[in-house]
């Protein structure tokens, strides 16, 4: 349907077929969360792998810092109906960390954990081939906490509640298990151009 | 506290604006009548969608601040954005009979309901008090006794929303407490602080209530949800009691 009396804006043609269905380009960086802002000391953070129960290996924030470093540009799209271009990253390639714990990933699928009792699901092909990362810097500047600093999950190209927020690990689970917002209504997976929102989508 | 929803999908549908109430100099309240009507529990949202005739589209969410037991007609109070290009249209084009395209309910996480406990600690800035007054006239519309405690921060007394309805909930003496802070108004009958909140403020409105708040629901612009939370925390409420909603910015 059409509204009456709406003409609206159109997003610049030049970045159109960047601007996933929906969305609407902003400048701004807008912050949101469930919860309270955790303020993490990098003394006290730490980052687990594991394959279900079971801890795989587990780093420091020093020791983390000395894995290899990769910087990465994306477009990043909310679930509220914002897109920002051209956001740049430093951090850790999920590659990266899998390469240096020596392993295989075991499952087809993975949930982050955060310092504030978060999870969010995503599948390993998601995370693996370059396309996520551990991040602890935005342009050029180590991550502030607003914007999950020390740590978050980058999976740029799904909505941005799966890049979990203040990461303290990474799970392998045998099934596609739920996260925090995925048992409250929102997609099991969030690809952005197929608009998949809400459960159901 | 059990807040999973079930799994069904909310479509887009038709609704009609059936009235439309203006609130305070920049917030206007719109009532909308869905063409599928839809259960809802306080604190949810829904989406709302525009369409332009050449196939355009954008789309924002606003929080329901009726309350289930008025009915299937939802309340939104949109407040008039600078440069806001759906805000604007609900100013200045939406009429009384028009049609909108809206999805919902949408959210399970920032929700209350009598059956969840109390007593509870509402604090909103701004338009941020939408989801909150849904809690409080639930509350109402149940007859409920729950002790709440909502404080509630606007630049000026003119820029309070449902300031009447809160006041009178307040004088009813039943367990709600209203806690008014205006930032840029010097101090009136109508306040009890004149300045944003802080910690010293946080740690007066949990003194006031009967015990310790089983669940504080937060909303509003994400600085004034930090300042909130760290003054929570700082006064020893639990982060995982602490429900937050931040407009973005």
């Amino acid at each position: 349907m059409t509204t009456r009396g709406f003409t609206g804006r159109r997003q610049p043609p030049e970045i159109t077929d960047r601007i996933p269905p929906g969305q609407t380009l902003t400048d701004d960086f807008p912050v949101l969360s469930a919860g309270p802002t955790p303020r993490v000391r990098t003394e006290d953070w730490s980052f687990t792998l594991k394959d279900g129960p079971k801890p795989l290996i587990k780093w420091n924030w020093a020791e983390f810092n000395a894995l290899p470093q990769t910087k990465f540009t994306r477009d990043i799209h909310c679930v509220t109906a914002w897109s920002k271009l051209d956001t740049p990253w430093q951090g850790v390639l999920i590659d990266d960390i899998f390469a240096e714990a020596g392993i295989e990933p075991p499952t087809e699928f993975a949930l982050a954990h955060s310092f504030d009792g978060y999870a969010t699901n995503v599948p390993v092909k998601d995370l693996v081939g370059g396309k996520a990362m551990i991040a602890t810097f935005y342009n050029g500047q180590p991550l502030t906490a607003d914007h999950g600093g020390p740590a978050r999950l980058l999976v740029p190209h799904l909505y941005f509640w799966k890049s979990a927020k203040w990461i303290n690990g990474l799970q392998f689970t045998t099934r596609d298990e739920p996260g925090f917002w995925e048992l409250r209504g929102y997609h099991i997976y969030g690809d952005p151009w197929r608009e998949q929102r809400y459960t159901g989508d | 506290m059990s807040d999973q929803i079930s799994a069904t999908k909310a479509e887009w549908q038709r609704a009609t604006i059936t009235e439309i109430v203006r609130q305070t100099p920049r917030v206007v309240s719109f009532f909308l009548q869905p063409s599928q009507p839809f259960a809802y529990r306080p604190g949810q949202h829904v989406d709302v969608r525009l369409s332009a005739p050449d196939g355009y589209q954008t789309q924002r969410s606003y929080s329901i601040a009726s309350t289930p037991e008025q009915g299937e007609i939802i309340e939104l109070a949109i407040e008039r954005l600078e440069d806001g290009e759906v805000s604007a249209f609900f100013h200045e084009v939406a009429t009384i009979g028009d049609e909108i395209e809206l999805r919902g309910p949408i959210g399970g996480h920032f929700i209350w309901t009598v059956e969840d406990g109390a007593p509870i600690l509402l604090i909103g800035g701004g338009s941020g008090v939408a989801p909150l007054i849904s809690m409080v006239r639930h509350r109402a519309a149940q007859q409920s006794l729950a002790p709440i405690l909502l404080l509630y921060s606007a630049r000026t007394a003119d820029e309070l929303i449902f300031h009447d309805e809160l006041q009178m909930f307040n004088q009813s003496g039943n367990g709600f407490d209203l806690v008014l802070t205006l930032t840029r108004e010097p101090a009136s009958q109508e306040s009890d602080y004149t300045r944003r909140i802080d910690p010293a403020m946080i740690l007066d409105v949990l003194a006031r209530m009967p015990s310790p708040p089983k669940e504080v629901f937060v909303c509003g612009s994400n600085a004034f949800v930090n300042a909130a939370a760290d003054a929570l925390i700082g006064a020893d409420v639990p982060a995982a009691i602490i429900r937050t909603e931040r407009y973005g910015v």
